[in-house]
């Protein structure tokens, strides 16, 4: 029996750190409002630093009874997870400061959704996935619901609620079937099972695996499991949908990951066959419906459908092309998602709420750089060189023509054309339309400011040289 | 085959209760039959020999969980069926759907029906249960059951984070620092007055006549 606690030291921190701020909060005078924006800052900086402390580069290692894995896909999914939390910390202080909402619980939550995904991400057990999964998703609940006095997070809290245990329902149903046919719940064990069973007798299994994957693809928001994606966009606030369109959205595919290419890798042939399908669907329903909203949150989760269908196409190539394809794309869409979000953020001043499309109108002339970066947000979405958009797409098309899928791959790149139109109308409102009364900006402190033109800049800088970028999400998946 | 002709029964039970839950218009019925449920559940556990897990359910779900339930449901006045005009509307297309995924079910499992690849391990006799899934949960599982205590916390913190209302003003809440540095003086004061004489006093019975 060996625990190797040591490995799981950032996690321990971060519990730790979260009843800290609890307590914090609950005993400290209300108008010291940075005290939870500083401990949530150290907390995370903490956490990167021994993060990178206790991993040694090419091993696997193991704790917890082999529950717990520190490979390179965890440990750089987790740096990620950490640096993008910094991030969105920096975006959110100062429209949580100006918001009447419960500011130390909103940064506890934030940081219990992080463990959660600490955990997901380095889970190598279906019971421990699945706990991570439930940790993040009920702070995520969480935080929708923070916002309690409009009717609208409420109905979207509620509605996130119920379908999420409906599909944790159904993953574990899916679970308890693989369980039975392998009697693991281990994916190495798993994995070796199957293998022993020789595809025989599988029936068990590919039931199981039909609810698995039902489970997997309602987290991820693939049609027709998407139904939440659009109304949870529209009722959380901007900060909570900063935290579940980017990190939270990692996570999730890792944890796909996770479970389709380490335990049932082996019935790969069966999962592809349903894989290809759901991304059809969500890349047509995500990229038609968003040309018809009004709201940018709305629109954006549209928007994720369609991403995640782009996605969903890297991860049913199964070879190695494919998975860096898919990491580096992530990563594209959370880095240019999160300069988005940051400026629709800077834009909320004293509760007003910057979501409509019209809000936008005429932001050029009243903060042009803001303006700018928003412009490079929307055509890397849309997908225009030579921007990083442009490129994670590019890999993707090209991992698709090299396995062979080539109406597949001129099937993506025509719904990304029709996509581009709804993405180019933002910046038409934002250039050519007349200036909105109601649109103020909000003095934003010069450490959010710099972050946010880094993150404008990058968006550039990965465009003109991927490569950079291109190695880290392969080295991701040496481990 | 005592065993078998058991599960059956409580399987069948189970099912109803199950239904019931779901479809009983008056919402004390329906939990009712949630406990129905949780008790044959916990005879289908005792029929695999896990006691200890049978006896925790009835003790936590049925004893400590639904009595509370049951108790939120009686002092809250909810119109269960104006709430649930909707439910009986969409039922059909419900049924439907549910009626596809379960012919497609029974069809894919008749064409290649599911054999157990393991056989089910016996219990030897002198093991107790509760040592054994305590010796589980605490070594094999100990991660996963210390984080199943993190999302206990964060159910705690949201929780009390969507419905402490320290803005309202009908709240009432002590402030304990304040009690404690109370003295005499602030609680009791004495005042000067005149005596007064001959109170005019007035007698008044059930029909109204002053005397």
């Amino acid at each position: 029996m060996k625990f190797n606690i040591v490995l799981a030291l950032p996690e321990i921190f971060l519990t730790l750190m979260i009843v800290i701020m609890l307590l914090v909060d609950a005993f400290s005078c209300q108008h010291k409002k940075h005290l939870n924006t500083v401990l949530t800052f150290i907390t995370l900086v903490g956490g990167f630093i021994l993060q990178i402390l206790v991993f040694r580069p090419g091993t696997s290692a193991f704790a917890f009874n082999q529950m717990f894995i520190l490979d390179t896909l965890a440990e750089g999914s987790k740096l990620f997870i950490y640096l993008f939390s910094i991030v969105i910390l920096m975006y959110v202080k100062q429209y949580i400061n100006d918001k009447k909402v419960l500011k130390g619980e909103f940064y506890a939550i934030f940081l219990f959704a992080i463990l959660g995904m600490q955990v997901m991400v380095s889970a190598d057990n279906f019971l421990v996935l699945y706990v991570g999964l439930e940790l993040l998703s009920l702070s995520l609940i969480g935080l929708v619901a923070l916002n309690r006095d409009s009717t609208k997070a409420t109905e979207a809290a509620m509605k996130y609620f119920i379908l999420s245990a409906l599909a944790s329902g159904i993953l574990l149903y899916g679970i308890s079937f693989i369980y039975g046919a392998t009697a693991s719940l281990q994916l190495r064990d798993i994995t070796l099972a199957i293998y022993s069973m020789n595809g025989e007798n599988n029936t068990m299994l590919l039931f199981g695996l039909v609810f698995v994957i039902a489970g997997l693809v309602f987290k991820l928001g693939l049609v027709p499991f998407h139904m939440w994606v659009p109304d949870v966009y529209e009722g959380s606030s901007l900060a909570t949908l900063t935290i579940i369109a980017t990190i939270a959205k990692i996570a999730g595919i890792i944890f796909v990951i996770r479970i389709l290419f380490t335990a049932l890798i082996l019935l790969n042939k069966e999962w592809v066959v349903m894989l290809q399908i759901l991304a059809i669907l969500s890349l047509f329903i995500g990229n038609i419906v968003a040309i018809a909203q009004t709201n940018i949150k709305r629109m954006l989760g549209y928007s994720a459908i369609a991403h995640m269908g782009f996605v969903t196409f890297g991860l049913m190539l199964v070879s190695q092309a494919g998975l860096s394809a898919v990491v580096f794309y992530m990563l594209v869409y959370v880095i240019t998602s999160l300069a988005g979000f940051g400026v629709l953020l800077l834009l909320s001043k004293d509760g007003f709420e910057c979501e409509k499309i019209s809000d936008l109108s005429g932001l050029s002339k009243i903060h042009p750089v803001y303006a700018g970066i928003m412009l490079l947000v929307m055509f890397s979405l849309a997908g225009i060189p030579p921007l990083a958009g442009f490129y994670a797409k590019f890999v993707i098309l090209q991992a698709l023509v090299d396995s062979g899928y080539t109406t597949t791959a001129i099937y993506a790149v025509i719904l990304s054309l029709i996509g581009a139109f709804y993405y180019l109308r933002v910046v038409k409102v934002m250039y050519f339309d007349e200036k909105d009364a109601n649109l103020q900006v909000a003095q934003a402190t010069l450490s959010t400011r710099t972050i946010l033109f880094i993150n404008g800049g990058l968006i550039i800088l990965i465009g003109i040289a991927p490569k950079f970028l291109m190695l880290i999400s392969s080295i991701f998946l040496l481990g | 085959m005592l065993t078998n002709v058991l599960f059956y029964l409580f399987a069948a039970i189970l099912i109803f209760s199950a239904i019931r839950v779901i479809t009983a218009k008056n919402p004390v019925h329906a939990v009712l039959f949630l406990v129905l449920a949780f008790v044959t559940s916990s005879c289908l556990w005792l029929i695999l020999n896990v006691e200890f897990l049978a006896l925790s359910l009835i003790l936590i779900y049925v004893g400590a969980v639904m009595v509370l339930f049951l108790f939120v449901v009686m002092m809250l006045d909810i119109d269960v069926e104006t709430l649930r005009k909707s439910f009986w509307q969409h039922l059909p297309l419900a049924i439907v759907l549910g009626l596809v995924v379960l012919v497609e079910m029974v069809f894919v499992l008749i064409a290649k029906p599911i054999t157990l690849p393991h056989t089910v391990a016996s219990f030897p006799s002198d093991i107790s249960n509760s040592n054994q899934i305590g010796l589980l949960m605490y070594l094999n599982y100990s991660y996963p059951v210390e984080l199943a205590s993190v999302i206990l916390l964060l159910a705690l913190v949201v929780a009390v984070a969507l419905t402490l209302r320290q803005t309202n003003k009908n709240s009432k809440y002590q402030n304990i620092a304040k009690q404690v540095a109370v003295d005499s003086s602030t609680r009791v004061t004495l005042v000067k007055m005149a005596t007064e004489t001959n109170p005019e006093v007035t007698i008044s019975n059930k029909e109204g006549e002053t005397k």
